[in-house]
């Protein structure tokens, strides 16, 4: 017992000691469940994985996502770099509006995804994984020095906190004067939460409504912010969540996990993430080769399943499909919402339509699953 | 139930003894570090551990654990109530939460567990660690 395995996205080892965001005290007062996540201390729960999945879905939840990196495009042609890089047409973007997209290889694969934020024409604020930090801005410099652009790297000034949930509005509007309600999916704005100089955004990773708020300020005035957001959102039943119900909230509502589910060996068309590809746009980097896999058709595509048989399918256990082995599972879990054992993973064409079957083998034997359509969770706006 | 008469693993597992049966559980510590169990997967009846070996697999949300056999035997009963509500092990993991029954193939074995008073002493020494 206790060998436990998190997924092993959780388990990197970093030499020396760990990172710690300027919520970290925080975390100590609320007896947060301390991981190495990333080279980070930070935690894997507070009460436990299900309640604070459960609490999300039906009041809030407070996370510190600071490990997240930001990374700034600031000159003239701030746009045009932008564009060159990612997938998604971020011309369309206006000052305010956040887009998702991808960070695209030559091979139309991910570098990663990320959020594009359009500050003004000259400046963008880009949101991307704390796993892929350092990678992403060495790829950024230098795949943009034909442009007039400064891309910087402001990830340690700033702290993330994200507050999700259908009560998420109501707790966060006592910290701030920002009329909360008026902003739209995807809109940031910038204003003041509990005095602080802050950037607030209606974005997520949970599939709920919520924000989430960079903060520039000490560590000794966020870990204040954070604790006080989970005092003040008692009343509402808002807890504190950590990095275990991070995972298993965003899978239920099948938003991708670098590493997991898309990674720099599976195309953006391959990951089902066509919505994210403007291919009429002007060049950048990976078009060709993902115009051509438009023309000729994919070979497998990534598709949400549900296990049939009695087993929870996990990150890295073997698919097979027709007796042969396919790859094998990008995300899998039991949701503790649906209460269902679901999962990710690519499939050949032709075996991709839901209802199609196929086996995972779960320790030494082969259970079997089916494509159902995605997402498995919806938030529904009325739960507001 | 009471725990004074259980005998306890290094991998905290416990058993309790009636003559040649002995049956099978997981430590309240250890479903306290484990989190919120979702799933188990029982041994099958009338297989033989020995001692040491993986019987069951136990799953919260985001982990995965084998149970490790205290003393090799026979499984004669499982519970399987636990397919469908394995948060009795959380609940309950000296009582309704228990995994399986077996007859024991060499009782001698649970000399080398660990008696009630060891078994604190021990999870104290591995909080501290």
């Amino acid at each position: 017992m206790i060998n436990f395995i998190l997924s092993e996205f959780f388990i990197k080892k970093m030499e020396g000691a760990l990172k710690k965001t300027k919520f970290n005290e925080a975390h100590y007062v609320l007896k947060g469940k301390m991981i190495e996540f990333c080279g980070w201390d930070l935690p894997v729960q507070y009460s436990g994985v299900s309640a604070e999945h459960v609490a999300v879905r039906t009041s809030g939840g407070i996370f510190d996502v600071s490990h997240m990196g930001e990374i700034f495009f600031r000159g003239p042609q701030a746009l045009d770099a932008v564009q060159y890089l990612t997938s998604n047409d971020a011309a369309k973007l206006f000052p305010g509006k956040v887009q998702y997209s991808g960070l695209m290889t030559e091979k139309g694969c991910f570098v990663d995804d990320l959020l594009v934020h359009k500050i003004s024409d000259t400046e963008y604020f880009i949101v991307v994984n704390a796993a892929n930090l350092e990678k992403d801005y060495a790829w950024m410099k230098s795949k943009t020095t034909q442009f007039d652009v400064e891309v910087i790297n402001e990830s340690a000034d700033y702290a993330q906190v994200a507050i999700q949930g259908p009560k998420a509005g109501k707790l966060l509007a006592e910290f701030t004067k920002t009329d909360l309600a008026a902003m739209s999916y995807y809109t940031f704005t910038k204003g003041e939460v509990m005095g602080m100089d802050a950037i607030i955004a209606r974005t997520g990773y949970t599939g709920e409504y919520g924000f989430e708020v960079y903060i520039k300020d000490d560590a000794q005035k966020a870990s204040k912010l954070f604790l006080e957001l989970c005092q003040k959102g008692e009343k509402y039943g808002i807890v504190p969540v950590g990095l275990g119900a991070r995972d298993s909230l965003r899978l239920e509502c099948c938003m991708a996990l670098y590493g997991n589910d898309i990674d720099d060996s599976h195309t953006i068309l391959e990951a089902n993430l066509a919505w994210i590809l403007k291919l009429q746009k002007g060049d950048f980097i990976g078009k060709n080769v993902l115009l051509k896999q438009k023309e000729t058709g994919i070979q497998r595509k990534l598709v949400g399943f549900e296990m049939i048989g009695r087993g929870i399918a996990r990150h890295g256990y073997p698919v097979y499909v027709d007796g042969q082995q396919f790859e094998t599972i990008c995300s899998g879990t039991m949701t503790p919402f649906l209460k269902k054992a679901v999962g990710m993973t690519y499939l050949p064409i032709g075996k991709t339509e839901p209802g199609s079957e196929f086996q995972v083998k779960i320790r030494e034997e082969l259970v079997t699953a089916k494509v159902v359509a995605t997402p498995f969770y919806k938030f529904d706006q009325k739960s507001i | 139930m009471s725990t004074k008469d259980l005998k306890f693993t290094e991998k905290h597992e416990w058993a309790s003894v009636n003559g040649n049966i002995a049956t099978f559980g997981i430590t309240d510590y250890a479903q306290h570090q484990f989190g919120d169990i979702v799933f188990i997967e029982l041994p099958a009846m009338g297989k033989s551990f020995s001692k040491g070996a993986a019987c069951a697999n136990i799953e919260s949300v985001k982990a995965v654990a084998d149970m490790y056999a205290p003393v090799s035997g026979e499984v004669t009963e499982i519970n399987s109530s636990l397919e469908n509500a394995p948060e009795q092990i959380n609940k309950e993991p000296y009582g309704a939460g228990w995994v399986c029954k077996v007859k024991m193939a060499a009782a001698a074995e649970l000399d080398s567990l660990m008696d009630e008073s060891a078994y604190e002493n021990y999870v104290k020494s591995v909080e501290e660690k």
